[in-house]
This record gives structure tokens, sequence and C-alpha cells, in this order.
């Protein structure tokens, strides 16, 4: 359930995204280092004595143009309070109307994960007060949401385990709390109101996960599915994608949970495995030490790398829903279902497999091209026009990747068609020109819009194999560089290098370098 | 049909909706709650086997609106309200909820 304390209590941002979480796989032994138990045991000892139990629930924005139940715009970034309304104000009297686009959004990412989709569901009001949230009560769904059950396959570690998914509901969002940074923030908190009723969906899944690691790659890949269909940008910094854990831990071998501390305010993707494993050493400190682990909501502070307890009111969690008066049952007959399935693209997971199967990529650059589906779309149009497959791979994953990495642009912003990059990887092919050559060519391309032919007629470009010109530059080259043809017939095979650069030099970069190759080593060895 | 409503009840429900009341308030709120929840459990006691439940008069309409967006508020108009606003930077402005 989204609480007044998610994600928004502490502004601060990170600056960090899809850096991948297994890229910072600090493993608990690390973690027990650093924290030092007092108990005689090894830490081998421990993680064998307890076992951990994580689930999540993860909160997604859907991309509408307009919030869930009133025409106010989503966009991110506008000034203060300027995308609000009656409706999402709780002013008295006005009344929520559904977004019919954020209904399909929420069946589309159901039917990607494999849940059902419930013929009726009920919108229920959740009481509780906070500023952030004007009427007092969020609009959620609470005993029959949108969808149930579902899975998703996981591997950490090289073993692959079933994720069970409890549920997915709509909501609408809170306002934001901005607690910091105003010269009364010692007294006040300032309030905007601008996310206040954008689209979510919440999706819980069952408590699953055995590790840290588990949970990272759950996240990354529900993350993937929901941006790969279009229905969420994934992007956490600005909020749009939010993730708590239920972390708890057990002696291994029982059967029954442990007491459950929900760990929230985890905005990037580099900290959650951080955070879990530090509540996860956390639970087994108290264990170890004889005391017992409260549940409690506790908040992820990435400057500290902990997290600590937010001490709540009781009975806070006494939000006494009900159904919402003011919104019919949400009614979804199989026709709609069947539309809704009818948009959804090809998933990453099927798409990689068929990257690998049909284009014979390794897996690694199959999950790159496959990070998004204009990225994958983008690749496959330059594999089919260039006729290679992996020439094209290398291409999109390294000079363009790096390109707009560099530039901090979208893919669908690349003014590079790819028709116009197969055209480069033909002429490579064809030994046109070098790759080297390639390479100063695509950056010609890249924001002029001129094609590869153009650019490498246009700037004498062309690869020399002409054999006579190129034996010329080699026997210039060895006579200035009498010194190195002698040490290379002494036997120092290392300054052949050399003597190809030069060469290369020599061609202004044009030569043949398989050509130049043969040349220089026939000669040198006459 | 009396319903026990304690006044500790009484006292919950309204830290819940963040009210204080007086001694008198309590007591007469106990009595008016008590009297809601006896008229309940007289509708309750009626046999509803094989009914299934409602939970909205209206139900199957579809009652959905396009995604298109529409005028949102004036600032003004906003913050017309607001018991306490920075009108410069516009934002409401509420007593610090947070710890710390």
């Amino acid at each position: 359930m989204y609480t007044a304390a998610a994600g928004w209590c502490l502004p601060r941002l990170n600056n960090s995204i899809a850096a991948g979480a297994s890229a910072e796989c600090d493993n608990y032994t690390a973690i027990h280092v650093r924290f030092g138990f007092r108990t005689p045991q090894s830490e081998a000892q421990l993680i064998v004595k307890y076992e951990p139990v994580i689930g999540l629930e993860i909160h997604a924005q859907l991309r509408t143009r307009t919030k869930i139940f009133c025409g106010c715009s989503t966009a991110f970034g506008a000034p203060p309070n300027s995308q609000v309304c009656p409706t999402c104000l709780g002013l008295p009297g006005a009344l929520p109307v559904l977004n019919r686009q954020a209904v399909d959004f929420a069946i589309k990412a159901a039917l990607a994960l494999g849940c059902a989709v419930q013929p009726e569901s009920i919108f229920a009001r959740k009481n509780y007060f906070y500023p952030d949230l004007p009427k007092g009560y969020q609009i959620s769904q609470y005993e029959k949401p949108l969808a149930l059950g579902g899975a998703v396959e996981v591997t950490a570690a090289g073993k692959t385990t079933q994720i069970g998914l409890t549920r997915i509901h709509m909501e609408e969002d809170a306002g934001k709390s901005l607690h910091e940074g105003f010269f009364d923030s010692d007294r006040n908190t300032y309030v905007d109101y601008n996310r206040s009723g954008v689209p979510l969906i919440e999706i819980v899944s069952e408590p699953d996960m055995r590790s840290a690691a588990e949970a990272a790659e759950f996240f990354t890949h529900l993350r993937e599915v929901l941006v790969s269909i279009g229905v969420n940008d994934g992007n956490m910094e600005e909020g749009s994608l939010r993730c708590d854990a239920n972390v708890s831990v057990r002696p291994a071998g029982q059967a029954k949970f442990g007491t459950k501390a929900e760990v929230k305010n985890v905005n990037s993707f580099r900290y959650l495995q951080k955070a879990i494993e530090y509540e996860i050493t956390r639970q087994i400190e108290v264990l170890e030490e004889g005391g017992r682990v409260m549940q409690e909501t506790r908040l992820w502070d990435s400057s500290t790398g902990r997290t600590h307890s937010m001490r709540s009111k009781e009975e806070a969690h006494d939000y006494r829903y009900f159904p919402e008066p003011d919104l019919p049952p949400l009614v979804v007959d199989t026709a709609r279902i069947e539309a809704v399935r009818a948009t959804m693209p090809e998933l990453p997971e099927a798409r990689r497999r068929r990257f690998v199967a049909a284009y014979a990529l390794p897996e690694y650059d199959a999950g790159v091209l496959t990070q998004s589906s204009e990225l994958a779309d983008y690749y496959e149009q330059v594999a089919r026009d260039s006729g290679n497959p992996k020439a094209a791979s290398n291409w999109v994953m390294g000079e363009l990747l790096r390109t707009i990495n560099d530039r901090g642009m979208n893919i669908a912003d690349v003014p590079l068609t790819p028709a116009a990059l197969a055209g480069l990887v033909a002429l490579v092919d064809k030994g046109t020109i070098s790759s080297s050559i390639a390479k100063d060519v695509f950056g010609k391309m890249f924001d002029s819009g001129r094609s590869a032919d153009d650019i490498v007629a246009a700037d004498g470009l062309a690869q020399n194999s002409d054999e006579a010109a190129l034996l010329a530059i080699v026997h210039d080259v060895m006579g200035k560089n009498a010194d190195a043809v002698t040490q290379y017939r002494a036997g120092k095979n290392q300054t052949f290098g050399f003597l190809v650069g030069q060469v290369m030099k020599g061609s202004g970069g044009k030569a043949n370098p398989k050509l130049a190759n043969e040349l220089l080593k026939r000669e040198l060895n006459r | 049909m009396s319903t026990a409503l304690t006044i500790a009840d009484v006292e919950r429900i309204a830290a819940l909706a963040q009210l204080e009341l007086t001694g008198e308030e309590k007591q007469l709120f106990m009595r008016q709650l008590a009297d809601i929840l006896a008229y309940a459990e007289q509708v309750q006691a009626i046999d509803t086997t094989g009914v299934p439940a409602t939970a909205h008069v209206h139900a199957g309409q579809r009652t959905e609106r396009e995604d298109e967006p529409r005028p949102s508020l004036p600032l003004n108009a906003t913050l017309a309200n607001a018991p306490d606003a920075d009108r410069d930077a516009g934002l409401f402005r509420v007593p610090r909820v947070i710890g710390g």
C-alpha cells in the first residue's frame, strides 16, 4: 500500500539509473565484515544460519497524458501547483472520472506479467491524514484489485526462481511534500500537488525472494517489461518508478516467517540491493544479540547507507478502507482484454532469445540491444538492411550507444537513421573503407543526415587497395626508418607494429590494412 | 438492539480523524454512532443469501473519459483557499510533518 511516507519524505535524488543492479553486487560477506558481528561465529555460519525473505511492492506511474481521475496534465517538471484542478485538489463536490487509457495500460501490464485480469474490480478509499493527500483519502483498490496472480522468472547467482505476484491494483499518487531547503524548514513543510492524482499501478510480489541480489534482479526484470510495453518510463529519479521492500529473516529451516520491516525511500536501482542487504544484516545482528525485530517502516538513507526507523503513530495503519462511492466498479470484459493484448509488443525476454537464435548474437549483445523496444527496433533494421547482424550489433552497442549516452539523448531522438547506419556497415563489409575511417564517417553522419557513400566520396575516404601505390608508401617508410627495419630483421618483431603504423599514416589512414600488412611483411622478409 | 460502543472507541475514531472532542461531544457522538450501528444491524438481519454484494448501485456502467488534457486552475485560484502558502513559489505551506 502506498502510504504517506513513501518516496517523498526526503527530497534527495540520486543521479543514477539502470546501472544494472548486478553491477553493484556486494555480497553478504562484505556486509558482515563491514558491520562486524560481536559474536564469535563466522560470517559463513551466519549466512547459513539465517534465511532472508523478501517481497517487493512496486509503484509504477502509467504513461498517460492526464491524471487518473481528471484532465490535468501529468508532464514532469512543471511549476509547482500548475497542474491541479478541483478534483485532484480534493475540493468539495468535485467528482472523479476514470481515465480509459490508464485502465488499458494497467491491463497491459497485468497481461505482460501473466496476471489474471479480474472482470470486476472496485476502487476503495484508503483513509489517512497527511498534507500531501488533499482529500484525506487515497483512491486505491483493496479487496477487489484489477489483477491477481502472475509470476516472473528471475535468475540470480546462476539460480533461476519463479517469483510469484500477488496482485496489481490501480491507484492515484499523492502530492509531493518538500521538507527541506526552505528558510523555515525547521517549522514548515511545503506541498506541490502536481503529482496528486497521477495514475499508478502497485505491483505486489509474494515473499518469494531469498537474497538481495534476487530482489534486485526481479525489480530490474519488472522495470524492463513495463518500459518495453510502453506503460512506464522507468525513471526512478523522477519518481515514476518506486520500490518498497518487505524484509525479514528467519532461522534456516524454519517455515514461519520472521517479523518483517518495510524499507521505503529506495529511489535508485543502485541502492535497492544495498538497502536490502543492509536491512538483512541489521536484522540478523538484532537476533544474534538476543533482540527482537520490530514490525516497522524504515527509511533508506543513501547518504549514510543505512535504514532508520520511521517512528509512526499508534494506529497509523488503520486505513478504514471502504468502497469509493463516487466511482462505479471497474468492469473489464474479455473483448477489452483481447483488444489490449493485441497491442502487446514482443516482450524483452522473448526478443532476446530470438536475437540469439536468428542473428547468432552472443547473449550479452542480445541483452544490451533489448534494453528498450526502441533500441531493439533500431538494431533490427540496421541488421536487416546491412545483412550483417554481428557488425550491426557492434555499431549499435558501440558508437551509437556511446554517442547517445555522451549526449544524454534518447534513441527516439537520434538523427541518424538505421538505414543510413546500415549503409556504413555495408561500406566496411565491402572493404571500401577501413573500420577506423568508418568511425570518423559515423561522427560526420550522426548529425548531418548525409549518407556514408556521400561522405566517403566527398572526403576521398575510400580505402586504398592499389598495390602499386601502397608498395611505394611501404618502400618510403622502410627508407625513412632504416633502424627499425634492421631491428625487425634482427628478430625484434615488435617493431613491425610501428612500421605498419607508419604505412597507415603515410596513406592518410586510407590504406587497406590487410594489404598494407601483407606488403610490408613481404618487403621486410625479402 | 443496543450496540456496545465505548468512549475509548469514540476517542480512537476521533484520533484517526484528527479531531479533538470535549467530554460532552464524546458522549453525544458515542450515542449517535451507536444509533447508526444499530441501524446497520437491523439491515444486516435481513436474509441476503444468494444476493451478491453490491458496491455501487450503478454497477456495470462504463464511465471513463478519454486521456485528453484539460486546462488546470490558475495559481491564484489554486491557492485562494489555502490557510497558508508561499504564493511566489506557488506552494502550499503546512506545519512541518516529519520528525528530525
